[in-house]
């Protein structure tokens, strides 16, 4: 190996870098390690695991309107439940969350509505105008490139010396990009309060992992920008949400960015678009579903007794009456009037739109 | 009142914006201490301090999104990009994000930013820093593109653009940075964006330019005159959204367009300009409209940029024959 090599020559080593990695629940719901502080309040632990049942409901319910042509492409959350929902308990409501489209169970956590969350992947930019905190972005659909507007809200907050943290999620495939390696590189540059958050589910549509990068980890490509990087059991939502808490603090306490790799799997295909059956095996997708970040908790949570099948029928029942209300309203929500397109498209339509929002108006010719 | 050229204009417009309104930031590679590679933000990060003039690290694309990210925050970023031909890593934050953050959200989240670039060739400067692809970022609903032509101009649009509550990209032309000089009142008032400029009133032909072809259109309009053709020039200083009405009109008294622009032909705004006189006032021409403009190749190195860059012959020729055409 070169690194002998070098060695060998005598050639001092200048730098050592490590990378840890962060897991309390195995798969099987038992403890790997002593739980953080916070497990040890049930309410909370509770309130994630309801989260992510939510989100697992909703899924299936977004797919079955997608599937009978009420809703457009969908992109579920299945087996990754637990970062989306874990990086947002850490949150504060003044904090900028920045998502990626598979992101919803962040925002749901966040306070936005079933039934927007539909309205937007059913094809309404009013979905965007949503009921959770008005500071977050909306999804950002073009890979990773919403992590420089993360570096440009954290600047912001260290500029007008505010305590809040910029939180970027995105995937694997995202930090292939440049977008998020110049980002990074500015936020390590002036030691922003920004956490940035890869969800590893192990494919980028049909590129897997390996053909995504040479590095043993994403979370090294932190230490190039010169701050730390965390690989997180990412199917456990203690520890997700024990990174995240960690790195949102230190964030909120000046001591600058961190990242966090969450490592997950995607059992479900890409969006309603895909079908993952071309590119990967059914064994390989039943083999990670032992890892189920739902399934493990619950277990975690029948062995402390905290938790019975009553229970479990309970929350089912609450979330399909939640998700069938949300469901009828957004479908009672009509479209909007074709001229509205041009309603946000500046602070005051220009005059030399007018004609064409006159003529989209019926109210005469462009 | 002392003259100033028109790179010191913009100077005197941030300097201006910066002490008015302290959530303006200006950023971009060589800003700072530097000044900027043409001076334009010389001795600002001496009077408003590292944190709002801000040297970034060498990636455009990370300058324009940090832009975006910043006026969601409600900041009013001034980013730089040190010539046009590096402003290309910056289209997908344009075109995805900064044009479309307020639409996409229902006004939930603005952008009110600029993006600031030298444009046009002339100066004899390496490749890749003579480009003029305006027409490219006019084409982008959502976005205001912006280009002065004199020392006045360049302050009192770089002020409203900056005060604009959506995103602008205001292209200054680089070859008048030094040469344009005029007196300018640092008095802190803002021209009016999406308004046509008409430099020089006339009754027989229209002349159509924005930026630096400025300079070789008025002196054709000159050399008009001494052969007897009153030539109307009209800046049109805003190409996104522009000024259709004062374009119109003036074709209609003159009868007669001639378009100037540095940008190659084919695709460029000349013909989005031609296109609106033939829907609005195609029976008021009483010749055809023509364009003089930079040719449908890529613009020469400096030894043959000049044969590039439209001449006053060029513009001449087109408005002589407009009046001679029946």
């Amino acid at each position: 190996m070169a690194s002998q090599r070098m060695a060998d020559e005598g050639l001092p080593v200048i730098a050592r870098f490590e990378v840890h990695r962060r897991n309390y629940l195995k798969s099987d719901g038992s403890i790997a390690r002593p739980v953080p502080a916070f497990a040890s309040d049930a309410n909370l632990l509770l309130s994630l695991y309801r989260a992510m049942v939510l989100l697992r409901h909703f899924d299936r319910k977004a797919v079955a309107l997608q599937h009978t042509g009420r809703l457009g492409t969908y992109a579920v959350s299945l087996g990754q439940e637990a970062v989306s929902v874990g990086i947002a308990s850490a949150m504060r409501e003044e904090d900028v969350l920045l998502p990626s489209y598979r992101d919803n169970g962040a925002l749901l956590w966040r306070g936005v509505k079933l039934e927007e969350i539909l309205l937007f992947w059913g094809g309404d930019e009013r979905g965007n105008q949503f009921s959770g905190p008005v500071h977050d972005f909306p999804f950002c659909v073009p890979v990773g490139s919403q992590a420089p507007h993360a570096a440009g809200v954290a600047y912001a907050f260290k500029l007008r010396r505010e305590p809040r943290v910029a939180v970027c999620m995105f995937g694997d495939g995202a930090t292939s990009k440049g977008d998020v390696y110049e980002a990074m590189n500015f936020a390590g540059v002036h030691k922003l309060p920004v956490v940035f958050v890869a969800t590893n589910n192990q494919w980028a549509i049909s590129v897997p992992l390996r053909l995504q990068t040479g590095s043993e980890t994403l979370a090294q490509k932190a230490i190039a920008a010169g701050f730390t990087g965390e690989q997180v059991d990412g199917n456990d939502v203690v520890a997700m949400s024990a990174a995240a808490e960690a790195a949102v603090a230190a964030a909120r306490d000046g001591k600058g960015p961190r990242f966090i790799e969450a490592v997950t799997y995607r059992l479900g295909d890409h969006t309603t678009s895909d079908d993952a059956s071309r590119y990967r095996s059914a064994d390989e997708v039943q083999m990670h579903w032992k890892e189920d970040p739902i399934g493990r908790l619950r277990t975690f949570f029948v062995d402390k007794r905290m938790w019975s099948k009553a229970d479990e029928e309970q929350l089912a029942a609450d979330c399909h009456e939640r998700i069938e209300a949300a469901t009828e309203r957004y479908l009672a929500m009509a479209p909007r009037q074709p001229e509205t397109m041009f309603d946000h498209l500046y602070a005051d339509l220009p005059e030399a739109y007018a004609a064409q929002r006159h003529e989209l108006a019926g109210e005469g010719d462009a | 009142m002392p003259e100033v050229t028109l790179v010191e204009a913009i100077n005197l417009a941030l300097g201006r914006a910066m002490e008015d309104d302290e959530s303006v930031v200006v950023l971009g590679e060589d800003v700072g201490v530097d000044g900027g590679v043409f001076r334009a933000t010389a001795g600002l990060q001496k009077r408003f301090g590292s944190e709002r003039v801000l040297d970034t690290p060498l990636a455009e694309l990370l300058i324009s999104g940090l832009c975006v990210g910043m006026a969601a925050q409600g900041l009013r970023p001034v980013g730089e990009i040190q010539f046009m031909g590096f402003l290309y890593p910056c289209f997908d934050q344009l075109v995805n994000h900064a044009s479309r953050m307020r639409n996409r959200t229902q006004g939930r989240l603005t952008c009110s930013m600029v993006l600031r670039t030298p444009h046009g060739a002339g100066i004899r400067a390496p490749e890749h820093h003579s480009e003029s692809t305006e027409a490219m970022l006019a084409h982008i609903p959502g976005l205001r593109v912006v280009m002065p032509s004199s020392p006045e101009r360049a302050y009192r649009l770089l002020l409203a653009a900056i005060r604009d509550p959506d995103p602008v990209v205001f292209l200054e032309p680089t070859r008048m940075y030094r040469a344009a000089k005029a007196e300018v009142e640092d008095n802190g008032e803002a021209l009016p964006l999406d308004h046509a400029f008409v430099l020089r009133e006339g009754r027989d032909v229209t002349l159509v330019s924005w930026g630096a072809m400025l300079k070789e259109t008025i002196a054709a309009a000159d050399e008009l005159s001494a052969e007897g053709i009153d030539a109307e020039v009209i800046d049109l200083a805003t190409l996104k959204p522009y000024d259709e009405a004062t374009v119109v009109s003036s074709v209609q008294k003159t009868g007669r367009c001639v378009i100037v622009h540095e940008a190659a032909r084919t695709g460029g705004f000349g013909a989005e300009i031609a296109a609106i006189i033939a829907e609005r006032s195609l029976s008021s021409l009483l010749a055809p409209v023509t364009r003089v403009t930079g040719y449908d190749t890529v613009v020469p190195m400096a030894r043959l940029e000049q044969h590039y860059i439209p001449s006053v012959a060029r513009i001449v020729t087109a408005a002589r024959k407009a009046c001679q055409f029946s």
